[in-house]
């Protein structure tokens, strides 16, 4: 995107600089989203705004000692992005720079006017053909593939608006990134390809058919997958205030969920935290296939301290790119870190402009961006006719952590999956701090065929039932709180007692134990199952006259809270053990009230 | 301090292009910003003189750059200027300032002029006070822990070379004694493979807005510990001019990172009070007539923010490091206001101060709940600190968290209507405020003993009640409490020698850092 091959016109002259915006004026045959640079250092910025003579630009790069007069040239193409192998495994900026590069170019501090290719043009691909010369091709079709990583099959697709008769194709060997593959004809000529694409990244890209997201996004988190699913192609916002846990949250999610392709955009956030996915995600493993993280990632990080124009961008390109691996038919999960701070681009970009605000300084088409965006999400059937998907996971940082706001507020309204991040629960550290009463999800009932087929039949009751206990307490903590707990009727007090292992022994999970920090999906319904089953039991020694004193300090009763740490997934067999021995000291008790 | 400065920094500076294009007469004042008309080609963020019809130069900077106008904001304000004798000369680059080692053991203002009496440091490079932002593939993951000796932040919110811990407090309450304190103990945890310790440390110190008496309580704080030849001081008081605060702490991080990147040094920055640099800036967004934020701060107040605390960490193949401990004093007390909440949301944690605690005697006043370190998760346990380090700090803030509900249930049953647990509860929290989180102003603890603190405090309460502990762990630990306790608590500063029994490690601190 980054015009080192494009011809560059001078389309105008400076007029106004105020940060990262600035004003030229010049050609009206300039395009509204162009890439332009801007100046002597050619930084490079996007027209956002034509008006008569009057160009508008928001620059990518710090725009600090530009100065009016000085040029402006256009570029010809749209803000875009470069597609083809060697994304994966990549950390770029928000514009697609490729980040180490950058700090090969200019050292550890980011220079300006620094023009790179995304993608590197010289490496070899080894490409083998699926189609033959001669066959009819649409947009989309697969003509071969390319081993992008161990763990990523880079299918060579069609661009999507051409659909022809195969007239060339090379035969499988290695291949630059500018090497032509394959020629396409139709009725306007030869269509050279080759395995380098572009596309620009307000733009979605096309596939045939939307799917109803009916497979779970297996993240290995219990409150997650157990209580608030995301589905797959589906959408998810984590609204919390600072500390709350919504960056640690999304890295367990990029580390252990089920996708195929992990797109992680670092927006407007920390850079240590970048750095931590570096250091981490070479070294762990994926659970399925127990390949280092890193070769199914791409990393895309505009920091907080990174120009704010580029955050904007960061997370078009992100999504970008994950659509273009879900036309390949994977199953692609994108997250956002942060939304928040995106949103404030606009707001300070549009602030600059002097545009009218609507609430709290936000441009009026802040919902409208947002849906636009989630609306990139979904399951398809692609050009191609493969199925593949992009789920988006947005973190929301509202400020003063009031949910009230018009980030979180128009957030909502577009995502299906709610996963409220709860100051308290963070500040006894509680982790996730998902609030179990403010949380949603609305692939429930979407997703039951899914854990039937995944031998859980039972998960959609057992769910509806912990909830419910979790409803009750917390309706009978307020009374507690006025009388204290020992006052209440034993029955009530088991739900109390059942509520504080679900919450201790299943919501509770740490990221930093090894054991814990992933559980597979048997190990989560068997450890449901069994706190419910001491529950049932429990109810019924109370009705027979048991104090719940006795049932509490049960021995098996403690080894629940445990279960988390101490039984591997693997050792899921040991589930039933502990049932068992629950079992028979209920009993036990049982035969001397009855 | 002076208000009125003859001898501008940066006269020696490299000049810039388009510098030496001058403009007599202004078209506004508008509180701290002119308005020049008739200028061409200035650009965006450079430095300007202003000088004034008595002569006086002042430093100001372009906010905003037109075909024919330019947006000036003036540091030291704009009182006394005309609109007709008024100069203005651009200088045709952003602002930069000198940089050398031997600013160290100096005093300067908030601009960077050296206001001890003595020469100008012998600039050893000049450097734009923006830096340039940190490419996140260069930085190197902090994990050096750092013993402050106090306990409520070693043991519940370590502090790790490289990190940005702000101090989140409120007037009247001891933020400078704490901020000082780090200071004249803080060591660094040695670690097998840490060669740390061999490299110098260096403390840079911005005053933004506060009174005299805070900055000669730092200058006498630093002084007795040694340190004042390893300090450089950027001094912005209650009575300098307002506006300057908006660059004082650029300047001072502009050195730092000279110091620490440059010539390997370890280097603890210290901003105080980062509200009013936020006042100032706020000051100037309505002068310029731009659409408020949350409580009148401007819109960018976060990237701006974020453009100083993010100059803090570690690099990939170089020595030193930046620590950031800026201070901040929440209006009303309330965490909310934009000023602690966007430093929240940038900085790696934040040590919150509660007025309660305070009152009621307890020195340091930490209130644990709302405080973070996000680098603790990396940096303790085995091979850092204790092993049960973790699980112990998890579990403190389990247990006082339910201290503090048995406390607002206690208030409105009594305290004899309580259960047994809760019972528990309340005297766990009497003895984790008073004799974990509580210490004096000059003890300084081993992270062992802060440990073992911890471990006396849970003993206070029923075992089943420590979920979040490891049984072998409390089999190894929790007895040990109870010796200590049975043994009386320690006095402040006591030897730790001969108390390693149950420890897997002691802590060895490779010298004192700051
Ligand atoms: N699942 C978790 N397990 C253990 N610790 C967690 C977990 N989630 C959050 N934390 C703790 O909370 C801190 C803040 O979390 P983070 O995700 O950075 O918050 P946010 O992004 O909302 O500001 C982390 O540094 C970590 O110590
Ligand atoms: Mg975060």
């Amino acid at each position: 995107m980054i015009g080192t091959e494009v011809d560059l016109q001078r389309v105008g002259d400076l007029t106004w600089v105020n940060g990262p915006v600035v004003r030229a004026r010049g050609s009206s045959r300039i395009k509204m989203y162009e890439v332009v640079q801007v100046g002597p250092e050619h930084l490079v910025g996007e027209v956002i705004g034509l008006d008569h003579q009057m160009i508008t630009i928001q620059v990518y790069e710090e725009t600090s000692g530009l100065r009016p007069g000085t040029a402006v040239y256009g570029t010809g193409a749209l803000l875009s992005v470069e597609l083809g192998p060697g994304l994966m495994s990549s950390i770029f900026d928000g514009i697609q720079r490729p980040l180490p590069v950058m700090e090969r170019r200019s050292g550890p501090w980011i220079g300006r006017g620094i023009q790179l290719t995304p993608l590197y043009r010289k490496r070899e691909w080894h490409f083998k053909p699926s189609v033959r010369v001669g066959d009819a091709v649409v947009g989309g079709a697969v003509l071969g593939m390319v081993p992008e990583t161990p763990l990523v099959a880079h299918k060579v697709m069609v661009p999507p608006a051409l659909s022809g008769r195969l007239s060339q194709l090379a035969p499988e060997g290695n291949y630059t990134l500018e090497d032509e593959i394959a020629v396409i004809t139709d009725d306007r000529g030869d269509h050279s390809i080759t395995m380098l694409q572009r596309w620009p990244v307000r733009n979605p890209r096309p596939y045939r058919s939307r799917l109803r997201p009916t497979e779970l996004l297996v993240t290995g988190q219990r409150v997650l997958d157990t209580f608030f699913p995301l589905a797959k192609g589906g959408t998810a916002a984590i609204p919390g205030g600072f500390g709350a846990g919504k960056t640690v949250l999304q890295h367990q999610v990029a580390k252990w969920s089920d996708a195929d392709v992990i797109i992680y955009v670092g927006c407007g956030e920390r850079g240590n935290e970048m750095s931590d996915v570096l250091r981490q995600f070479p070294e762990l493993r994926d659970p399925a296939s127990g390949r280092p993280l890193m070769e199914r990632t791409i990393l895309i990080a505009n920091t907080s301290n990174m120009p704010v124009a580029a955050r904007e961008a960061s997370i078009y390109t992100g999504v970008t790119l994950a659509e273009y691996y879900r036309d390949m038919g994977y199953d692609v999960a994108m997250m956002a870190d942060s939304t928040s701070r995106w949103a404030e681009a606009l707001r300070e970009i549009s602030g600059r402009l002097e545009e009218m605000p609507a609430e709290e300084g936000f441009p009026a088409y802040l919902p409208a961006r947002l849906a636009e965006f989630y609306e990139r999400a979904g399951r398809v059937t692609t050009l191609g006719g493969d199925r593949g998907s992009v789920s988006l996971i947005g973190a929301v940082s509202p400020p003063g952590g009031d949910f009230s706001e018009p980030v979180t507020q128009h957030t909502r309204r577009f995502v299906r999956c709610f996963w409220a991040l709860d100051k308290d629960l963070a500040s006894e550290r509680h982790f996730p701090a998902v609030n179990w009463l403010r949380s949603y999800s609305q692939y429930v009932d979407d997703l039951s065929p899914w854990w039937t087929d995944s031998n859980a039949p039972e998960w959609h009751e057992l769910r509806e039932r912990a909830l419910e206990i979790l409803q009750r307490e917390d309706h009978l903590r307020q009374i507690v709180q006025l009388i204290g707990a020992d006052a209440l009727p034993d029955d009530q007090r088991l739900v109390l007692e059942t509520a504080r292992l679900l919450r201790e022994g299943v919501l509770q999970q740490s990221a930093l134990d090894d054991v814990d920090a992933y559980t597979t999906i048997d190990k989560q319904v068997g450890m449901l199952r069994l706190v419910l089953a001491f529950h049932d039991h429990g109810s019924r020694l109370i009705s027979k006259g048991c104090p719940v004193t006795l049932v509490r300090d049960l021995p098996a009763v403690e080894r629940i809270v445990r279960i988390k740490q101490m039984v591997p997934n693997e050792a899921v067999s040991q589930l039933a053990m502990i049932g068992q021995a629950l079992t028979a000291q209920m009993t036990e008790l049982e035969r001397r009230y009855s | 301090m002076n208000t009125m400065r003859t001898t501008p920094v940066g006269t020696g500076a490299p000049v810039g292009t388009g510098s030496g294009q001058e403009v007599t007469g202004l078209a506004r004042i508008n509180g701290p910003l002119v308005v020049v008309e008739g200028v061409g080609g200035v650009g965006y963020d450079d430095v300007v003189d202003v000088e004034g019809p008595d002569g006086d130069i002042r430093r100001g900077r372009v906010l905003e750059a037109g075909e024919n106008l330019a947006v000036i904001e003036v540091f030291s304000g704009t009182s006394g200027l005309s609109v007709g004798d008024t100069k203005v000369r651009f200088l045709g680059r952003p602002m930069q300032v000198p940089v050398a080692e031997e600013m160290l053991g100096r005093v300067f203002d908030g601009l960077g002029n050296p206001i001890d009496g003595q020469p100008d440091p012998l600039a050893e490079d000049w450097a734009d006070i923006n830096g340039q932002p940190v490419n996140p593939t260069a930085r190197l993951y902090p994990q050096d822990t750092i013993r402050t000796g106090i306990s409520a932040i070693d043991g519940m919110n370590t502090l790790v070379l490289g990190q940005k811990l702000p101090i989140f407090s409120g007037n009247g309450l001891p933020h400078d004694q704490i901020a000082a304190q780090i200071v004249r103990q803080s060591g660094l945890l040695t670690r097998g493979d840490s060669n740390i310790g061999a490299a110098q440390f260096a403390i840079v110190f911005a005053a933004l807005g506060v009174k005299h008496d805070v900055a000669d309580f730092f200058r006498d704080s630093f002084s007795s510990a040694g340190s004042l030849a390893r300090v450089a001081m950027f001094l912005n008081l209650a009575d300098d001019p307002a506006i300057e605060r908006v660059v004082t702490p650029k300047v001072a991080l502009t050195l730092a990172e000279f110091l620490a990147f440059g010539r390997g040094m370890h280097v603890l920055v210290v901003l105080t009070d980062m509200t009013n640099y936020c006042e100032a800036l706020r000051q100037v967004s309505s002068a310029r007539g731009e659409i408020p934020g949350r409580k009148g701060y401007p819109g960018y107040l976060y990237s701006e923010l974020a453009s100083m605390y993010e100059r803090t960490g570690r690099l990939q193949g170089r020595e030193g490091s930046i620590t950031q401990l800026p201070i901040l004093t929440m209006p009303n007390d309330d965490i909310t206001h934009p000023v602690p909440d966007l430093t929240g949301y940038i900085t790696e944690g934040q040590i919150v101060l509660s007025r309660e605690l305070f009152q009621q005697g307890i020195y340091p006043p930490v209130s644990v709940l709302p405080s973070l370190s996000r680098l603790m998760k990396d940096s303790i346990g085995e091979g850092f600190t204790r092993r049960d380090h973790p699980h112990v700090a998890s579990q403190l803030y389990a247990a006082y968290a339910a201290a503090q509900n048995a406390r607002s249930l206690a208030s409105v049953i009594g305290e004899e209507e309580l259960g047994v647990v809760d019972q528990a509860y309340l005297k766990f929290g009497t003895t984790f405020e008073r004799d974990f989180v509580g210490q004096g102003p000059r003890e300084n603890r081993s992270v062992e003993e802060t440990l073992d603190r911890a471990w006396q405090a849970l003993s206070t309460l029923p075992r089943s009640e420590l979920t979040r502990v490891r049984d072998d762990e409390i089999d190894a630990f929790l007895g040990h409490g109870f010796s200590r306790s049975e043994a009386g608590r320690s006095e402040a500063g006591r030897s730790e020698a001969g108390r390693s029994e149950a420890g897997v490690q002691k802590d060895a601190v490779s010298g004192r850092a700051w």
